[in-house]
């Protein structure tokens, strides 16, 4: 989905989230009017200057009338609409997603660059995730380290697409893809090939920046020391759509 | 457990053990510094590598385990935690997600052998045998093999942290130490 550019003349719709009355711009997602409101709604492939991806569910919210659960990145407001943001089954569902990444591959957070810095290790103290319950995959996943600025750690990526994203939306680069299915799903540079032989890479690091996690981060930093700067997003995405 | 205690001047029997870790929860424990002092009127650590006692005792109110099942001793040891403990806390990254000790678990059991006791060593390389416990394939957390009760994160979990958990408990309380703690803390 697209981000929508933003028109002089829409509607405004009122609903109800977590039993507080709000108004929204009608070509508003649900995350967006949470965020505003201060509804805390946990994510990790959402982020204000990119198109929606829907992939991660950690942002999944009840609507009453429909036993789906709707991802809140993805789901337009409505009028009269009534959300539930954090009921019981909603934790129980978050608690195990984030699980499940732990346990997929490996983020094992006291000797990681991002320590300290990383969305996901901050989602699992949110969301009450002390210990995981299924076991853990065990499973070795390369690094590449062939970028003289950059390093990609596969495992620590959960796959939440960001730096795909910021690549062909902001930079207009589209180095990062997408390859295979499952647990063998990694992104790749150009078609698969190391990172540091890339064509189209700018280095502009956009990339490292907004990935959430240890995945993406500078060559040289040491455990907790890769502190990540997003402030150039929303901006750059803004300044964009406003012409 | 502990609204008996309450009731009682029974103080609340401890214990912990360290397994395939670094000892650094053991060290965050003693950084609670004069809390420590508070915290021995109320507790008595019945068993640790911070007492004399060399034996379990056969019945203890908490037991705390920091590490992650390495060995074979470690199995053992934490069976015997859980037999006899009560309330079973794994203490640490390590014992409650693997942490660094699992990063072996990418690697054969005999190829890590190799690289510690024959490719490093120039004098005498020997797998060691004797008076050394069997190391397991896979490195698992506690919970992997025992259940446990109580998670309490972090490398290592702070001393406020540590201090907050058995706080809770002193009083009768179930902690909840994901407000106080987090993996790689």
């Amino acid at each position: 989905m697209p981000l929508p550019a933003t028109q002089p003349n829409v509607r405004v719709v009122t609903l109800k989230i977590d039993d507080l009355d709000l108004s929204a711009r009608e070509d508003e997602t649900l995350i967006e009017v949470c965020r505003e409101n201060k509804i805390p709604i946990p994510s990790l492939c959402h982020l204000d200057g990119l198109s929606v991806w829907g992939g991660c569910r950690l942002c999944v919210v009840e609507l009453e009338g429909q036993n789906r659960l709707l991802a809140a990145c993805s789901t337009r407001v409505a009028e009269g609409m009534r959300v539930h943001t954090n009921t019981e089954r909603l934790q129980r569902y978050r608690r195990t997603l984030i699980e499940l990444l732990f346990a997929e591959r490996n983020h094992i957070c006291s000797v990681c660059v991002s320590n300290g810095h990383c969305e996901l290790q901050w989602l699992a103290q949110k969301c009450g995730v002390d210990h995981v319950r299924v076991p853990y995959r065990q499973q070795p996943y390369p690094v590449d380290s062939s970028h003289e600025m950059f390093r990609l750690d596969h495992n620590r990526c959960v796959l939440c697409t960001r730096c795909v994203r910021v690549c062909d939306e902001i930079e207009g680069a589209h180095t990062w893809d997408v390859m295979g299915r499952g647990s063998d799903c990694r992104v790749i540079t150009d078609l698969a090939r190391p990172w540091g032989e890339s064509d189209t890479c700018t280095s502009c690091g956009k990339c490292v920046q907004v990935c959430p996690t240890g995945a993406l981060v500078k060559q040289g930093t040491s455990v907790g020391e890769m502190v990540k700067d997003q402030h150039f997003l929303p901006i750059l995405a803004r300044r964009r759509h406003a012409r | 457990m502990s609204t008996d205690h309450m009731s009682t001047p029974t103080k609340i029997r401890v214990a912990t053990t360290w397994l395939d870790g670094c000892s650094g929860c053991h060290m965050s424990f003693l950084d609670m510094d004069e809390r420590l002092i508070a915290l021995a009127e109320r507790i008595e650590i019945v068993y640790s590598p911070l007492v004399d006692t060399k034996e379990l005792p056969e019945q203890v109110d908490v037991g705390i385990l920091e590490g992650s099942i390495s060995s074979e001793d470690d199995l053992e040891k934490a069976k015997t935690f859980r037999k006899r403990c009560k309330l079973l806390v794994s203490l640490g990254d390590c014992a409650v997600n693997g942490n660094v000790p699992s990063m072996r678990n990418h690697f054969k059991l005999a190829d890590v052998m190799d690289r510690a006791y024959r490719e490093n060593v120039t004098l005498q390389p020997q797998i060691p045998t004797r008076e050394v416990p069997a190391l397991l394939g896979t490195v698992k957390p506690i919970h992997g093999v025992v259940p446990v009760d109580i998670f309490v994160p972090g490398c290592p979990p702070r001393a406020d942290a540590i201090w907050h958990v058995l706080s809770e408990l002193i009083e009768g309380r179930i902690p909840d130490p994901s407000q106080v703690t987090r993996f790689g803390a």
